[in-house]
């Protein structure tokens, strides 16, 4: 009988193993994005029409292009993603990487995917997370809570202003913004390859995304891989928003955050302490 | 000689098979000899890091062939947008300061092949070389090895947004002319909708004669681009590109576009030879995401042009450029590209009329000839491509033109009606960004009514076609 018992014992414990694999195998053989569901089978198919001279057969980044690309494609079986809503550290949800597909990278090689259809896209997610064994054995990230945006002021740019000072920002990416900061030559990503930081000055698309949410996810998840941290942990959610909107005066935009920012500075330019290293910096 | 034609067919299709073994034996042997064979994307396997020469989108922006087209020349959504967005990607990598200074964007395209070309009831004198001795109906057969035409394509951008074609091209007896010549400017005022362009350029028809997937003597042309009435004066072909102005407008994906073109009456030619009236041409396409059958477009075209019916003389000789008695014509229809996962499907219809006075080629200074009325003719096919990857694809086409209205009312209704049938496979064992090899067989037919010696004849001419098609 205790035979018996412990026979049936190790079958369910065996069973509920097997079972566990086969779910979290499924799990990243599938992706589910606002009704599509993405199988990795078919993104294979879609990842070798369209990918795989960057990103190479086995997602390593080392397509056949690669050597003529900079920066570098992503290396996928790191299971570091630079655009996530979720924390630090922890993988991206399959709307992550669907988004990132669809939007490209504006500072590298990597283009816009949105004329595929959205099955393909989905697919291809499916398939990309089938490169490191991250996605069988860890969940991704749980988004993080992004408060709503509050009233634009000419304090909150300031404010934001001087916590670009305070974080540091400068340092990478330059008092203006122009991502010629001190430290700007001297920065790698997690491959060691060299990496710029982001100018504010070329343009409206940010690196992961357009729109004051998009920028205010990027330094509360920081961009894994890169010398980009995350500030959740430093700075607190009103905190972000007025960096956000400090930062969008840097870009050559005719955006509302400009535009106050421009009044203001008409009649207090000469109050403004120049932003740099200690000693200079207000 | 019959039998003759008969025992060259045999001793013709001996050769092509004999030469579609050694071309098969030679390419798995490149691809064994590369190492290729061991990985399971043989193709992207192919070591060419020293090549030299390169495709010049493709090098330029690192991806592969089958990005931008379904099976290289067919664009596919992502290409059709690539196109629509002036040659830019809308990365930050555009502008030419992002190129490697030695950087050339230029590709040449050629296809070395063996084709037979055969047409049925062609009038030929009865004794060779004797004029007098009458005409007999005869089938004419040629076969061969042989060359195709050339393209050496060049294009880029000049600056962000603004970007350029020129491409010069010739036939196969290495005579060029420019089939493509323009500037575009785009993103006008900021503005996805407004582009504009200014040179020789294709029409934008939703399905490109230009960059179909067919290459023989018959299947590689649309019978509906091209076709015209027995006696019509007017020269014009859908599928000749045309020398004008063109302002476009596509959606953030290029689903949605639209294109309005002003074109001089020159059906692309050069050195304004008719008249100095311009056409218009219209598009409008619309495409839906479907899912998992892909992305389906649906799009509507018409044309609106005019052809000088006589020319100032001097001496009785036509000076060129003074064109008169401009007579209207128009080509109308609906064109769609729908995809069921790998197949997909082209259907396209057509309706044409040509003016009473071009269709009998009368001077619009005299009267027509009795009972003289507009040739009008509907026409169509269905394409078919099934996509086994993206380095093999199986081509159909099914076409047909049937006139409508014969400008000479005496003239039987079904005279110069046309079937087409044609066939193939692509096969692309090279397709990197710098070079694409494509071994391409074809088999084309196409039924035309009515032969010099009767209306009621069918006459048929075919096309056998296997070639390696090549660019770099």
């Amino acid at each position: 009988m205790r035979l018996h018992t412990r026979f049936v014992a190790l079958v369910s414990g065996l069973g509920v193993l097997l079972y566990t694999a086969g779910a979290t195998v499924g799990s990243a053989q599938e992706t589910h994005i606002e009704g599509v569901t993405g199988h990795a089978a078919a993104g294979k198919k879609v990842y070798r029409r369209y990918c795989i001279l960057c990103h190479g057969p086995d997602g390593d980044g080392n397509g056949e292009n690669a050597q003529w690309i900079d920066p570098k494609p992503r290396d996928f079986t790191l299971g570091v993603f630079k655009c996530r809503s979720t924390p630090t550290g922890t993988l991206p949800t399959d709307e992550d990487l669907f988004n990132a597909m669809s939007r490209g990278f504006v500072t590298t090689n990597m283009p816009q995917w949105l004329p595929l259809s959205r099955q393909n896209r989905a697919d291809v997610v499916a398939f990309i997370k089938t490169f490191s064994p991250k996605w069988k054995t860890t969940k991704a990230g749980t988004p993080i809570t992004i408060p709503p945006e509050p009233t634009l002021t000419v304090e909150s740019i300031l404010h934001g202003r001087e916590l670009y000072q305070k974080m540091e920002c400068w340092k990478c990416h330059g008092a203006r913004g122009h991502g010629d900061g001190p430290s700007a030559a001297t920065l790698t990503d997690n491959k060691d390859l060299p990496i710029r930081p982001y100018d504010f000055s070329s343009g409206s698309r940010f690196m992961c995304g357009v729109t004051n949410r998009d920028l205010y996810k990027i330094f509360m998840t920081g961009l894994d891989g890169t010398p980009m941290p995350s500030f959740a942990d430093d700075i607190k959610p009103a905190d972000g928003w007025d960096l956000v909107h400090f930062l969008r005066t840097l870009q050559p935009l005719q955006t509302p955050e400009a535009a106050i920012w421009q009044a203001w500075l008409a009649s207090h330019a000469n109050e403004l302490k120049p932003i740099g290293p200690p000693g200079t910096g207000q | 000689m019959a039998k003759g034609s008969t025992r060259g067919g045999r001793s013709l299709r001996g050769s092509w098979l004999a030469s579609g073994v050694v071309t098969c034996a030679c390419l798995f042997g490149a691809l064994a000899l590369s190492g290729g064979g061991s990985k399971a994307y043989t193709a992207y396997s192919l070591a060419v890091h020293k090549t030299k020469a390169i495709p010049a989108f493709a090098r330029k922006y690192g991806l592969p062939c089958s990005a931008c087209h379904t099976a290289w020349p067919e664009l596919n959504a992502f290409g059709q947008r690539f196109r629509d967005n002036g040659y830019q990607l809308m990365n930050d990598r555009d502008s030419p300061i992002w190129q490697n200074p030695s950087y050339i964007p230029v590709t040449f395209r050629m296809t070395p092949n063996l084709h037979r070309e055969s047409a049925t009831k062609q009038a030929v004198d009865a004794v060779p070389g004797d004029s007098t001795s009458g005409l007999v109906s005869k089938t004419i057969t040629q076969s061969g090895f042989d060359l195709s035409g050339m393209d050496l394509w060049t294009a880029g951008t000049l600056y962000k947004n603004i970007s350029f074609v020129l491409l010069p091209s010739s036939d196969n007896t290495g005579a060029f002319h420019f089939e493509a010549a323009f500037v575009r400017f785009d993103n006008l005022f900021s503005n996805r909708w407004v582009n504009f362009k200014v040179g020789k350029f294709e029409l934008d028809n939703l399905i490109s004669e230009k960059r179909f997937l067919f290459l023989s003597g018959n299947g590689g042309a649309y019978q509906s681009y091209h076709f015209l009435p027995g006696g019509d004066i007017n020269d014009f072909g859908l599928g000749d590109n045309q020398i004008g102005a063109e302002l476009s407008g596509h959606s953030d994906n290029s689903y949605t576009r639209y294109g309005i073109a002003v074109l001089s009456s020159t059906d692309g030619e050069v050195n304004l030879p008719t008249s100095q009236s311009y056409d218009a041409f219209f598009t409008f396409s619309h495409a839906v995401d479907a899912g998992k059958l892909g992305v389906e477009r649906l799009g509507a075209y018409a044309y609106l042009g005019r052809r000088p019916t006589y020319y100032q003389t001097s001496d009785g000789v036509a000076i060129p450029g003074t064109g008169t008695g401009n007579k209207p014509f128009y080509r109308i229809g609906l064109a769609g590209d729908f995809f069921f996962g790998d197949f997909e499907l082209l259907p396209f219809v057509m309706h044409a009329s040509d003016n009473a006075f071009l269709a009998t080629g009368t001077a619009a200074n005299v009267a027509l000839p009795p009972g003289a009325r507009d040739a009008r003719w509907n026409s169509g096919f269905v394409e078919a491509h099934y996509y086994v990857n993206p380095q093999f694809v199986v081509t159909a086409r099914w076409e047909t033109v049937r006139m409508s209205q014969q400008t000479d009312p005496a003239t039987p209704n079904d005279l110069g009606n046309v079937d087409a049938y044609s066939g193939g496979i692509r096969w692309y064992p090279i397709m990197f960004s710098r070079a694409g090899l494509s071994w391409h067989t074809e088999v084309s037919a196409v039924r035309t009514r009515g032969s010099a010696f009767a209306p009621t004849d069918n006459v048929w001419t075919s096309s056998l076609f296997s070639g390696l098609d090549f660019d770099f």
